[in-house]
């Protein structure tokens, strides 16, 4: 195995974790913000996508998903799909059902 | 290292392989909230009035404070990592010590909520509680079960941090040889993604 | 630590696993190890100890429905023995016999490496493992009794009973826990530890099961352990979740409780598809038919199987469109298995088969295990399955999977690597006879569930109506003889670690992977040096010449 020779030395930069977080905060107060506004059943969509990129953020860099191994990637992929086909599934059921 | 039988001395230190390992172990804990967050959506689904209702009893206040509190408590573990890369020991200790003071923040937040919660009789078991409309308890009922659950892993992730201030002390982390850390921080920032999706869906409903 | 390393190093080449004294010695010597050969053996131990426990309340099941009116034990103490017995089988034998005993110890050897990535957690899996076992046993004993809602724990049944239900859930929670540290072990040493040379599909078939089923671990097994929590958090302090009166929808737990249950069925059986994956080309001198379609195959049960889960539950009132789905998906998972099937019986198509033990259980493992699957693809359609559902013949299904799938595999496992682990062979002709013996109760006992079944016999009931009582007449004389040729082939297998023939040669049965290069049994590191692989497992080459020449001719 060619690749258990690399350590991670990946210096991470003090600059970018901090704009990281300001952009975090700020999605938090967007959050709560729109939380006023009633978008009706759109209202969860729009929480859900904010709660997404934040977590896209905390992922990427704080997590440094950026700078590690391409399986480490392709292992998120695997647990996600694994929620969003099981959540879709068990909506099939609660979709439709008449109980 | 008392049980370390026979040392298997491995020609190099595997750091990805022991960050692999926490990943994985990540996957699992994701799951083990993910099936919460199954029966959140089903029974929200179900129930979509009166989780509006109940949510409304919420305090936002105090959850978007802890929001910002757990989020700046990631960037404190971000930094200490990011320190000791640079060979700062001082500095990492004191940023480790921070993000485990954030994280006794959220928590004594916690306690200011529940205890208001359960002055108001929302607790399980209770029989206010119990005469509510059937979303309405399970709202509850959710809640309890979801925001306890992470606040237990705060707690578990405040005492290994803890630990690892120690290693860091002592030495055993370092420069070179910090990969307990990153793992460490690996699992506080899942803390802080699964209070990321807790927030909006338990705080901040329409 | 560099002067004990040093010393290790000079031993750990020459002693065998078994004579190695390290820092600890004798008892502890093994409870405080964390090698993986030596953690394997525990492993054994605590497994074949909770099959014993699990095959006697099985016995007594029999027993019991030998008339159609109680014979031994009240309705109370049947219903506590089905659950109980369904749950040691399930949860703490099957599911983690086969990686926990074999995968332990042969997964690095085959890989080539010295140890899993993680040796400290595995000892640890192994201590969660008994004191989840342990606790179990205990519900048996304790007043209040042992849980009495069957394997499945379904509410609301399971939130108001007043047995000893928070017993047996911590239990298998901790045994979950155990289970998903021990998957992310495996991927993290599969993933890291492979010798030089040995890429993705050079690895043993065994090591891709083993893949394929520790990402189910990692990944479901969390779902269960949260439901079993939540219905723990339910009774103790009236958490509204699932239980009806508080609100909740006690269909949810199904769905919650299936997610995992269903894809655990390929916990269970997977690692054993790898078993016979190796055997089967052993004992033919063949390398084995289509590699890749085996090794993906595994893949796709993992896949599909994770997401087939709401089966369990036609009869239960889903919406149509959940039916129409799942039952599709249903039909979708038998291609992956029927592959792995086709592969080995074309192995063994102009192989020079030797019918030795393991290679015996191997294809009765491939006969049985697809009586069980096609009596499960059967329960895939729609209108046949809300027949059929809670009747014997779905306990007829689970039998003939669960124990002529992983139960064989894992007879077909001993008898293969025993001789390995220990260095003694056993007696090859009461090994054969044992097989017999073990085949036919087998069959005697559990065909006549499906007769039973399509007469209409609900499971898990205490009385039956009198007309089927030859049937489970029947079962219940399989049931002696199966439990005699069982005792037949494990004290053929003790007597052999003590007085068996001393093995020396390295390769017993001529197989081509990685444990049969070391010497038997392993020494403590495995391997003098990390040996470097140039070839894939299962070269037979000079058989495969032989035999084309034959053809030539």
């Amino acid at each position: 195995m060619e690749e258990a020779k690399e350590h991670s030395k990946h210096a991470h930069g003090y600059g970018i974790y901090v704009l990281v977080w300001l952009a975090l905060v700020t999605l938090t107060g967007l959050t709560a913000a729109v939380a006023g506004i009633n978008f009706g059943k759109l209202s969860i969509v729009v929480a859900i996508i904010i709660a997404v990129i934040k977590s896209y953020l905390v992922l990427t860099e704080f997590m440094h998903l950026k700078t590690e191994q391409r399986t480490f990637k392709a292992f998120i992929f695997v647990a996600l799909f694994f929620i969003i086909i099981s959540l879709a599934l068990l909506f099939s059921d609660y979709s439709f059902y008449v109980r | 290292m008392t049980t370390q039988e026979h040392a298997v001395e491995q020609v190099h230190r595997d750091d990805i392989r022991s960050k692999m390992g926490m990943w994985l172990f990540l996957f699992s804990e994701l799951l083990l909230f993910g099936g919460l967050f199954f029966m959140y959506s089903v029974y929200r689904f179900m129930h979509q009035q009166d989780f509006s209702i109940a949510s409304k009893e919420m305090n936002t206040f105090l959850g978007t404070l802890n929001t910002v509190i757990l989020l700046t408590s990631s960037l404190t573990m971000a930094l200490s990592i990011a320190a000791i890369q640079r060979g700062k020991k001082a500095l990492s200790i004191f940023l480790q010590i921070v993000t485990i003071l954030f994280g006794l923040a959220f928590m004594v937040n916690k306690v200011i909520e529940w205890s208001h919660e359960f002055a108001e009789g929302n607790f399980p078991g209770s029989a206010s509680l119990a005469n509510r409309p059937p979303g309405q308890i399970l709202y509850f009922g959710l809640y309890y079960s979801m925001v306890g659950l992470h606040g237990l892993h705060v707690l578990v992730g405040m005492t290994v941090i803890g630990f690892m201030t120690v290693f860091t002390i002592r030495g055993k982390i370092t420069q070179d040889n910090y990969v307990k850390l990153e793992a460490a921080g690996l699992y506080w920032h899942l803390v802080d993604i699964i209070w990321i999706f807790l927030f909006p869906l338990f705080y901040l409903i329409t | 630590m560099a002067s004990e390393t040093l010393t290790l190093h000079n031993n750990g080449h020459e002693v065998s696993y078994l004579d190695y004294q390290g820092k600890h010695k004798g008892l502890l010597g093994w409870l405080l190890s964390t090698d993986h050969k030596r953690i394997g053996i525990l492993y054994m131990i605590g497994v074949l100890s909770f099959f014993a426990v699990g095959v006697t309340l099985g016995f007594l099941i029999r027993l019991e429905l030998l008339t159609p009116q109680g014979t031994i034990v009240g309705p109370q103490a049947y219903n506590e023995f089905f659950t109980v017995h369904g749950i040691i089988m399930i949860f703490i034998v099957v599911i983690p016999v086969i990686p926990a005993v074999f995968g332990n110890f042969f997964l690095p050897i085959m890989l080539g490496a010295k140890d899993v990535a993680f040796p400290r957690i595995n000892l640890l899996t192994w201590y969660l493992y008994i004191i989840g076992g342990v606790l179990i046993l205990l519900s048996l004993v304790l007043p209040g009794g042992a849980a009495d809602t069957g394997w499945t724990f379904y509410v609301p049944y399971s939130v108001r009973t007043g047995t000893n239900m928070i017993f047996t859930l911590t239990a298998v929670f901790i045994i979950g826990f155990s289970s998903i540290l021990t998957g992310l072990n495996f991927l993290t040493t599969i993933h890291r530890m492979r010798a030089p040379g040995m890429d993705w599909f050079k690895m043993p078939l065994f090591a891709w099961s083993l893949y394929a089923t520790s990402w189910i671990q990692v990944i479901v097994t969390p779902i269960v352990g949260i439901t079993l929590l939540m219905v723990i958090v339910e009774r103790v302090f009236h958490v509204g979740i699932f239980d009806p009166t508080l609100g909740g929808d006690p269909l949810l737990f199904q769905h919650m409780f299936w997610m995992y249950s269903h894809p655990a069925v390929y916990i269970i059986i997977v690692p054993a598809m790898g078993v016979i994956s190796e055997i089967i080309p052993v004992f033919s001198q063949r390398t084995i038919f289509g590699y890749k379609f085996i090794a993906y195959s595994s893949l796709g049960i993992a896949v599909f199987g994770s997401l087939v889960w709401a089966h369990h539950m036609f009869a239960t009132g889903m919406s149509d469109t959940a039916e129409f789905v799942f039952s599709l998906l249903t039909f979708l998972v038998a291609i992956p298995s029927a592959i792995k099937v086709f592969n080995w019986t074309a192995t063994l198509y102009k192989g020079s088969i030797k019918l030795e033990a393991p290679m015996l259980y191997a294809l009765a493992f491939i006969f049985l295990f697809s009586i069980g699957g096609l009596t499960g693809i059967i329960q895939g359609a729609l209108n046949v399955d809300l027949y059929l559902t809670d009747t014997y013949f779905i306990v007829g299904h689970i039998h003939y999977v669960v124990f002529g799938g992983t139960g064989f595999g894992l007879f077909a496992a001993l008898h293969y690597w025993l001789p390995k682990m220990f260095g003694r062979m056993y007696n090859k002709k009461v090994a054969k006879v044992a097989f017999w013996i073990v085949f036919i109760g087998f069959n005697v006992l559990y065909f006549p569930f499906f007769i039973l079944g399509w007469m209409g016999m609900p499971r898990r009931s205490y009385h039956y109506l009198p007309q089927f009582q030859l049937y489970h007449v029947i079962a219940t004389v399989g049931s002696w003889i199966l439990v005699l040729g069982l005792l037949i082939m494990m004290v053929n297998l003790l007597v052999s670690l003590i007085k068996g023939k001393k093995i020396t040669e390295n390769n017993i049965w001529g197989g081509e992977t990685l444990e049969w290069k070391v010497s038997t049994p392993p020494t403590v590191e495995n391997f003098e040096e990390i040996p470097e692989v140039f070839d894939g497992p299962y070269e037979y080459k000079q058989n495969e010449y032989a035999s084309m020449e034959e053809e030539v001719k």
